[in-house]
């Protein structure tokens, strides 16, 4: 079996959430992971016109049983059952693990359901009490925006890239966010106000971390040939890919460039084509370097030249290639690439509204983090 | 004397040489007998060729800040007298990169590949961290 015999044979048939802006506003004692990713769960399920007994496979992420959450549902026996652990490398890898084993026939349909209540138990993503790394906590280091510090510091220096570069984007992705109604974030940003934010951990300031917010995902999975029966035009995966990373560290010298490279060159080669046929990315952006980081490891521009390449529009809605078109995990909702994921599908549909770009067929998703992941989709 | 309230590492078997290696003021890391390569963080083989005999290297303890941070954001309590605090990831002469911090030098001297020497700072009785300064400041 080759690699390419994987392409357009599945297909996204259903996307749900729920509300992240609402959410944001209001606490309820009653919402954790679960609440929140069987509303989510419901939501994709009405989005697909499936019933629940056509779900025969189930992945949770963020939420911690799969037990819990299949008691909850009502899916008493389903064919495929497993939890990924709640990081946001794992939302690709979901769609990765779900896309392959509806096209071995281990399961027919696939739910992968995420369910995410950092805000309302106070996450804080860095100096978790009582936790000790050895190599890094006894020195006040803490948190993967730290790590990403570290590798932006560097990046600076090794390119001449600078903090105007992540305010262009930053200010890309409010705008876009602007125009999103479930967006957390609505509130235009200029480069002043980018610059004039606070550092949290310098050369990152508050506008280049991802927001901590509650709300859930679903995203549900199945054959080509199954979604032709689905309420809503299919969005087939015509590529994915993904590479671990594996350091020491969180910050990684090579920026993750090695295994975006494999990533890159793997997904490409699935589908069948190359950067300049990508019509819109999802990026992940826990921390806004990283998207700098993956623009010049997927071969969007040379090595450094990030910074240059985003100016002049190029990644607004009619630029050559919006980029992170819900306003991202910086200013829509911190659904840790799951939300990303919605968002192409929706692009794909023609469903975003203000926000639309115009005549979207094919959408790249990228992550680089630890296991690095890309999913490249079309309507 | 004061309490030292900061986070201390926690040791176990594996990584405790290091730990009492750094007490007695040397820094020392895994080098493998077979393949002579030295690794970070510790572990029971070595990470190129699987070999379980190694002894514990001294290393020369300078190297050159591949990066540098400074933290404004409080997420380690006993850290708030420190805030703004730096912290660097030092790529050592012999290659493993150690995370640390900077001293006898202010934030907004610290620079990219500035080349770097080990300080051992005995924070508790049994507790000694490495931490770097400019390479060639006489010691204070």
């Amino acid at each position: 079996m080759k690699l390419e015999d994987l392409k357009d044979k599945t297909a996204i048939v259903g996307v749900g959430n729920t509300p992240f802006s609402a959410l944001y506003k209001t606490r309820n004692p009653m919402r954790n992971s679960y609440t929140l990713g069987l509303e989510a769960f419901k939501n994709a399920l009405d989005d697909s016109g499936l019933n629940k007994d056509d779900i025969d496979g189930i992945i949770v992420s963020r939420i911690p049983s799969y037990t819990d959450m299949c008691v909850m549902t009502g899916i008493d026996n389903p064919r495929l059952t497993n939890v990924l652990e709640g990081s946001g490398r794992m939302s690709g890898i979901a769609i990765q693990y779900a896309a392959m084993a509806v096209y071995t026939g281990m399961a027919n349909v696939v739910a992968c359901i995420y369910g995410n209540d950092g805000q309302s138990v106070g996450a804080s993503y860095g100096g978790e009490f009582g936790f000790i790394d050895n190599y890094n906590t006894p020195f006040g280091m803490t948190s993967p925006g730290a790590s990403v510090a570290l590798m932006w510091q560097r990046h600076m220096h090794e390119y001449g890239t600078t903090s105007e570069d992540l305010g262009t984007l930053a200010i890309s992705q409010r705008e876009f966010a602007s125009k999103n109604p479930n967006a957390v974030m609505h509130a235009p940003i200029s480069m002043e106000q980018y610059l004039n934010s606070r550092y949290i951990c310098s050369p990152l300031r508050l506008f280049d971390y991802c927001l901590i917010n509650d709300g859930g995902v679903c995203i549900i999975v199945t054959t080509a040939e199954r979604a032709k029966d689905c309420k809503k035009p299919p969005v087939y995966i015509m590529g994915t890919a993904q590479a671990g990373s594996h350091n020491p560290y969180y910050h990684v010298e090579d920026y993750n460039w090695k295994a975006m490279q494999i990533v890159a060159d793997q997904v490409y080669q699935m589908a069948g084509v190359g950067t300049c046929d990508i019509d819109c990315a999802q990026i992940y952006d826990n921390f806004l370097p990283v998207v700098m980081f993956s623009l010049e490891g997927y071969g969007f521009c040379p090595k450094g030249e990030s910074g240059q390449w985003i100016r002049n529009g190029r990644i607004g809605q009619d630029g050559d290639l919006p980029i992170n078109t819900s306003g991202g995990h910086c200013s829509e909702s911190y659904m840790q690439g799951w939300g990303l994921h919605v968002e192409a599908v929706r692009q794909l549909r023609g469903e975003c509204g203000e926000r639309q770009i115009k005549d979207a067929e094919i959408i790249q998703y990228i992550c680089s983090s630890p296991v690095c992941s890309s999913h490249i989709l079309r309507r | 004397m004061l309490t030292y309230t900061k986070p201390l590492p926690v040791y176990n078997a594996i990584d405790a040489p290091y730990w009492q290696a750094l007490f007695q003021h040397e820094l020392r890391m895994q080098k493998c007998s077979a393949c002579d390569k030295i690794w970070f963080p510790p572990g029971s083989v070595c990470p190129k060729c699987l070999c379980e005999k190694y002894h514990w290297e001294k290393l020369k303890g300078t190297g050159k800040i591949w990066s540098w941070v400074v933290f404004h954001k409080l997420y380690i309590p006993s850290y708030s007298d420190d805030i703004p605090y730096n912290v660097a990831a030092v790529k050592l002469d012999e290659g493993p990169m150690l995370t640390s911090n900077i001293v006898q030098c202010s934030n907004d001297t610290i620079k990219c590949d500035m080349p770097v020497e080990i300080v051992f700072d005995d924070v508790t009785k049994e507790i000694t961290l490495p931490v770097f300064r400019p390479s060639g400041k006489r010691s204070i």
